[in-house]
């Protein structure tokens, strides 16, 4: 067996109905698990950033990415380690409010936790903790202790310590059709 | 400017894209762009096939032997669900088809209405490209772009829905080619330092191997490739996919890779110093078992398509590019060689395989006649300029093995999908691509009967198509695999067939049965001579096995005579 690892997978694509479907194909055809995904806007007009990870072996991986660069409407997709990236996960915790007040030992994690309460009532308060995976984990699990009401984690969002040259990409697109 | 209907914009795109044949069966969500085809029945052929699965083989023939886009077109529901078989064949075996399919109202998308599918979802990991149309005004683009999509770069099939009211929508029409997507790069930029490394790696080289594939046909490159090995001296092999792209009498041609190919190119990929492949994929079938293939050898790679590269076998040089330019590019740098001694051992295998498997198949003495025997008469009677449109099983190995081509784009065959029911509708569509040629359809009994409601097609277009059937009453394949592997416990595999002939006449075809070998010769001679479509039942002996074979599992060099 080929040694796992956990993959950053950006993709640069158009905005289009299906891509979806047509993305996640190349991963359920491969029995392979998607962990998290994110859509989001990027600093290029009308190109959409998703980032998706995923854990499995180099050898698959580097195929998987080589399957989404041949779609029509991708303009190119990475693979990365977590050392290649930047990256950030958020989460949300729901913990009861009477907690809070009664035991001073949740305030201290809080703290030092870094985390923000984002909202109190008196039946619950909300905190929020965004940071590396293993920080979120860290949390969960010190809270996990008292009892969470809800917890909600956010796919990971990351930029790549390389750079990716998707403006270049873009703009010898448009020298080579009018050439 | 004066307003079209969406229907009418289809027709006006297909014409713009020099459409002239298409294949399809009508039906409810459909209907609009039926009604607009009987209005430019001059201008636009269309074929009713007997079911839509038909329409798709036949856009496939009609692209494979002539390079040219194929086009089928459905109805929503079970008209586009029918199209799926041959999508992911067209798929698997890159052959440029466009598909159109009507679909309900866009109001209905989604209500579970009448005949309505996801055909979007269900096509999206079969198709190079999809999209649904839901107004009249993106006609031209999609369309433009579907066209554009399936025959660049590595082709593919397309498929595109039209929502009903789209198909009603009136709109200004007017059309534009498509010559590039900015997120599409179909053809990657040919990078010279991977040429010359290749080059030197080639001259370098004492038992250079070239093995190529469909990518040397799709992109034309018949004479550059012809060229290269000419110059260089190397022996190739085909994939059954590449077969034809030389004549089968080139003295530098080889034989047939992989699995029931020939003995010689399977045993020395594996001494080769040097492995050259040139549009070709590293198929299991080719390559048996990955862990002991050229492990010796180092590999060049020329391909189009950059996932292609180390997807199966791990390669040293990859050439990326259209294997024309690539080619065209190398050939210059090579020296001129002739390798004797090397190609001298692929003729030495070759009698070995011929003295135990080849004579007997092609002038058997025991009683019963040989598929062999039946592809050797098609080729004297047509002397090797026939186009072969084969099934899939036995007699697709047999024909692929056993036919001989003069001309590139003659061997038209269900390879990475092993589709049976390919070869009747795909052999009416080629022969409409190229009335000119003769065209044979070679079936097995089993997968004949899986699309056997096309010769009601070939009737009422009097396609002048020839139809074998090699009959053994048997799924001769998977017979094989159980008298080799399962202790021949024949599970399902006997059938008890209807009268062929009769069957054939009923559709008012001639027909013709032969079991004896004295009456083939003749046979086989008055279908060729015929004008017309005509059918010849071949009864075979029933438990004829193929080989050489490279087991599952095993490796190429394992590959067995017997």
């Amino acid at each position: 067996m080929k040694k796992e690892n956990k993959y950053t997978v950006s993709i640069y694509t158009e905005n289009s109905v299906g891509l979806l479907n047509r993305i996640s194909a190349i991963f359920q055809r491969r029995h392979l698990n998607i962990e998290s995904f994110n859509s989001s806007m990027t600093e290029i007009e009308s190109v959409q950033r998703w980032t998706i990870l995923v854990i499995t072996n180099e050898t698959q991986i580097m195929k998987i990415v080589g399957q989404i660069n041949r779609q029509v409407e991708v303009i190119k997709s990475y693979y990365h380690t977590d050392e290649e990236t930047i990256y950030q996960e958020s989460c949300l915790f729901k913990i009861k409010s009477s907690l809070l007040f009664d035991d001073r030992k949740i305030q201290n994690i809080i703290k030092e936790s870094n985390s923000v309460i984002v909202t109190v009532t008196p039946e619950f308060f909300v905190i929020e903790k965004s940071g590396r995976t293993y920080e979120l984990d860290e949390l969960y699990n010190k809270l996990s202790e008292y009892g969470i009401l809800q917890f909600v984690r956010s796919a990971r969002i990351a930029v790549t310590k390389a750079p990716l040259m998707i403006s270049e990409i873009l703009t010898d697109f448009k020298k080579n059709k009018n050439e | 400017m004066s307003k079209i209907s969406g229907s009418e914009a289809v027709i006006k795109c297909l014409l713009e894209e020099g459409v002239d044949i298409i294949y399809g069966y009508p039906g409810g969500a459909i209907m609009p762009v039926y009604d607009e085809l009987y209005k430019y029945q001059d201008k636009i052929h269309h074929v009713l096939t007997r079911h839509e699965q038909g329409a798709t083989h036949s856009a496939q023939g009609f692209a494979r032997i002539s390079g040219r886009v194929g086009v089928a077109i459905a109805t929503s529901g079970p008209g586009a669900t029918n199209l799926v078989t041959g999508i992911a064949d067209a798929q698997i075996d890159s052959t440029p088809m466009v598909c159109i399919t009507g679909q309900v109202s866009s109001h209905l998308l989604g209500s579970d209405a009448f005949q309505e599918t996801d055909i979007i979802g269900i096509s999206t990991p079969i198709t190079k490209w999809n999209y649904q149309i839901t107004k009249a005004s993106e006609i031209p683009e999609i369309l433009a772009k579907a066209f554009y999509i399936a025959k660049s770069g590595r082709p593919g099939p397309v498929l595109i829905d039209i929502t009903k009211d789209a198909q009603f929508e009136e709109f200004n029409f007017s059309y534009k080619k498509i010559n590039g997507i900015r997120s599409y790069n179909p053809t990657p930029v040919i990078e010279m330092d991977k040429i010359q490394e290749a080059a030197e790696l080639i001259n370098n080289a004492k038992k250079p191997f070239i093995v190529w594939g469909q990518g040397v046909i799709l992109g034309n490159a018949e004479n550059e490739f012809k060229e290269l090995i000419e110059k260089s001296g190397i022996p190739a092999a085909w994939t059954i996919l590449g077969a034809s792209a030389i004549p089968t009498s080139h003295p530098l041609n080889v034989g047939m890779l992989g699995m029931h190919g020939n003995y010689a190119p399977n045993i020395l990929t594996n001494e080769c110093d040097v492995l050259i492949a040139i549009g070709m994929r590293f198929d299991d079938r080719v390559t048996g078992d990955i862990t002991r293939y050229a492990k010796q050898a180092r590999i060049i790679h020329f391909e189009i398509d950059p996932a292609e590269i180390n997807k199966n076998i791990e390669v040293d040089i990859a050439v990326l590019g259209d294997a024309k330019q690539t080619l065209s590019k190398i050939t210059p740098l090579i020296t001129k060689k002739s390798h004797k001694n090397w190609l001298d051992k692929f003729k030495k295998l070759y009698e070995i395989e011929y003295n135990k498997v080849i004579h007997n198949e092609l002038n058997p003495s025991k009683k019963g006649l040989t598929m062999g025997e039946v592809i050797k008469e098609i080729n004297l009677q047509t002397n090797g300029d026939a186009a072969i449109v084969s099934d899939v099983g036995q007699h697709q190995m047999v024909a692929c093995r056993y036919a001989t081509f003069n001309k590139s784009k003659s061997n038209i065959t269900s390879g990475g999908l092993g589709t049976m029911g390919f070869a009747l509708p795909a052999a009416i569509g080629a022969k409409m691509a190229s009335p000119e040629r003769e065209v044979v359809a070679v079936i097995g009994d089993g997968g004949y009967q899986m699309t056997i409601q096309e010769l009601g097609t070939v009737f009422q277009t009097k396609a002048a198509v020839k139809i074998v059937v090699l009959n053994n009453d048997f799924l001769g394949m998977v017979r094989q695999w159980q008298q080799m592997f399962f202790d021949k416990r024949y599970a399902s595999t006997e059938m008890v067939n209807p009268d062929f002939v009769k069957i054939a006449e009923g559709y008012y075809l001639k027909a013709k049965r032969v079991s004896e070998r004295k009456y083939l010769a003749q046979a086989v001679e008055e279908m060729i001579k015929s004008k017309e479509p005509y059918f010849l039942e071949v009864v075979v002996e029933k438990e004829g096995n193929v080989f050489p074979m490279i087991p599952t599992g095993c490796s190429v060099s394992e590959i067995r005579l017997d």
